[in-house]
């Protein structure tokens, strides 16, 4: 998963160098032999596709026209209604945003929790603490799902043979309805928590020691500081890992397509999977209004995120 | 903002207070719970990766059995065996490879030459390219997924290794994080350069690609396990055994004939996540800073 948080970067720009007279044309020239490598692939190979699907997106285009585009016909916003009326994209949207919904505050209130015990307490052995939280991030989902299709079995899985041990029978983690959506939750968080504990390991180590020092010799009580110095300053952060992770999380896909193939009975299909699914039965105009609805549907949490958690003045 | 965002290691917060009212005391119990609840999570965060690679010299029967064994009773390579004799493994460790490396190498050229243009030199469209380079971050990869599964097949480029790296070897986030470091590089030392007649060529290769070693690792890094990692552009390009990745043959083999085969899938994972393991513990340090400044994964 790649994804930025675009202001972070515009912010941090560089102070534009003060505006000299306009480049004169050999500048231009060397200046676009640099870019040039970069905005020619770019062009082709992400701007291009992106106009291309939003004008798919208004036309019925399937697999069998791609060849002889004549027979495609523009048919307005009709895919975007088809999307809305379509029952499995509706519960494919509810899937997707139960997991964002429980998911993202999930993964970031764990992944507060390792970043503030590795910050008070281990001092030696941090690094370990640091890698070993961090390993599930970088490691391929496809060899996640192996381990944990074996721990999550319903008969033979390592966590119902625990639970029977004290006497508990556990349930069908992933072949039923009830728990296998959960059990995709839990599994993301574990997954990504390590991507919100560094970032705010990095941010709780910024805050200077002098702010707890006096807050102790005004009195501050037991979560006083936490609450009132910690929690505030660490906005920032919680913004930049509340935008990523959202992002991320509303294009769950792979999760479920290595654990449970989006079953049982479309408990865990994700609206990205429905998008696949689309695409591989080769409706590639309801593919495309479905990935700009994700698209909107992005753009829009992430201003909310921004509305709600931006640095108070 | 600057590349050095871990901080020098470890400023405890609070130093344990000797006081005399007994406080100290419980200072100590916290620290204790404090220590065992992160050795918890720890073990709960690396346990799978032990029980992995510990089971992949399992059998299937023994990975089955109740009460689970945690060390195996009877090591064996033959999984391993397996992999390496009925699957070509040596095969799809070699597309993963080469595949990896293209597209690490595509894009520490072409985003650090774009960064070096952005960060200091001047030109006609420079703001145009910008504004749109930065404007498709937040396009989710599903948008471009099936424009780029027909040029790719009406380019011909189905089922080869072009065809998995081409799309790839451009990336906005390179660009952004090799621009922000270059623009940290004073402008005298480029300009001085350019006084004793340097081109920006010369300039680009001799001063500032060795001075941003640092940004370069970190978007390798990144960039390398990303395509390593990386599962449903390879899983729907590649149509032959022969141009399968890693993940993509073990994803396979494990929802098909080998279903039930839970040690070999051990096996498999095992190969799939030996390489990222050794390669973030000796990068580790240019992935925590990346993931600071620039979110990459």
């Amino acid at each position: 998963m790649t994804a930025a948080l675009a202001t972070e970067t515009s912010a941090a720009t560089p102070t534009a160098p003060p505006r000299r007279s306009r480049p004169t044309r050999k500048q231009t020239l060397v200046g676009w032999s640099f870019a040039l490598p970069f905005f020619a692939m770019f062009v082709v190979f992400m701007a291009g596709p992106i106009l291309i699907s939003l004008i798919t997106s208004l036309t019925d285009l399937r697999v069998t026209d791609v060849r002889s585009p004549f027979g495609v016909n523009f048919v307005g916003l009709d895919n975007y209604a088809d999307v809305f009326g379509d029952p499995k994209f509706r519960k494919a949207a509810v899937n997707t945003a139960i997991f964002v919904a429980v998911g993202v505050p999930l993964t970031m209130s764990l992944g507060l929790l390792a970043a503030v015990a590795l910050n008070q307490g281990v001092v030696k052995f941090r690094r370990v603490f640091r890698l070993g939280f961090y390993l599930p991030v970088v490691t391929s989902i496809v060899a996640i799902a192996v381990v944990w299709r074996f721990l999550l079995g319903a008969d033979s899985g390592l966590v119902n043979g625990l639970l029977d041990q004290v006497g508990i029978d556990g349930p069908a983690w992933l072949t039923d309805t009830k728990y296998a959506l959960p059990s995709l939750i839990v599994m993301a968080a574990w997954k990504n928590l390590g991507f919100s504990m560094i970032v705010f390991l990095a941010a709780l180590q910024s805050i200077p020691v002098d702010l707890y020092e006096a807050a102790a010799v005004d009195g501050a009580k037991r979560w006083q500081p936490f609450r009132y110095i910690t929690l505030p300053l660490l906005r920032p952060a919680v913004l930049f890992v509340a935008v990523i992770t959202t992002i991320g999380y509303v294009q769950f896909f792979e999760e479920p397509l290595v654990m449970t193939q989006g079953g049982p009975l479309d408990s865990t299909l994700s609206v990205q999977y429905h998008a696949y699914n689309e695409f591989s039965f080769g409706n590639y105009g309801y593919t495309a209004a479905v990935s700009y609805v994700m698209f909107v549907a992005i753009a829009l949490v992430s201003f909310i995120l921004f509305r709600l958690l931006r640095p108070k003045t | 903002m600057t590349m050095t965002v871990t901080p020098p290691a470890a400023t405890p917060t609070d130093p344990p207070a000797e006081m005399p009212d007994g406080r100290v005391v419980g200072r100590r119990n916290n620290r204790v719970l404090l220590h065992v609840g992160l050795v918890a999570g720890l073990i709960l965060m690396i346990g799978p990766f032990v029980i992995m690679a510990l089971g992949s010299f399992k059998t299937t029967g023994e990975l089955r059995q109740v009460p689970p064994t945690f060390l195996p009773e009877d090591p064996t390579l033959a999984n391993y065996r397996d992999l390496f004799d009925r699957l070509d493994f040596p095969r799809y460790f070699f597309n993963s490879t080469v595949v990896a490396l293209a597209v690490t190498v595509g894009n520490l050229l072409f985003c650090s030459m774009l960064g070096y243009a952005l960060a200091k030199l001047e030109f006609a469209g420079k703001r145009i390219v910008f504004v749109l380079v930065l404007a498709t971050l937040m396009v989710p990869a599903s948008v471009t997924f099936m424009p780029l599964f027909v040029l790719i097949s009406n380019m011909g480029l189905v089922n080869t290794h072009a065809g998995l790296i081409l799309p790839f070897v451009v990336g906005a986030l390179g660009v952004f994080l090799m621009r922000q470091f270059i623009g940290g590089i004073p402008d005298e030392l480029l300009d001085a350069a350019r006084v004793d007649g340097a081109g920006e060529y010369t300039i680009f290769f001799k001063i500032v690609l060795p001075l941003c070693r640092p940004a370069l690792a970190t978007l390798a890094i990144l960039t390398f396990l990303g395509s390593w990692n990386s599962f449903l552009w390879p899983l729907v390009v590649a149509s032959t055994e022969d141009m399968y990745t890693l993940p993509v043959a073990v994803a396979l083999f494990s929802i098909g004939q080998n279903e039930n085969n839970v040690a070999l899938q051990m096996a498999g994972a095992t190969v799939v996540v030996l390489p990222v393991v050794i390669l973030f513990f000796a990068m580790q340090r240019y992935i925590i800073q990346g993931i600071a400044t620039t979110g990459i994964k």
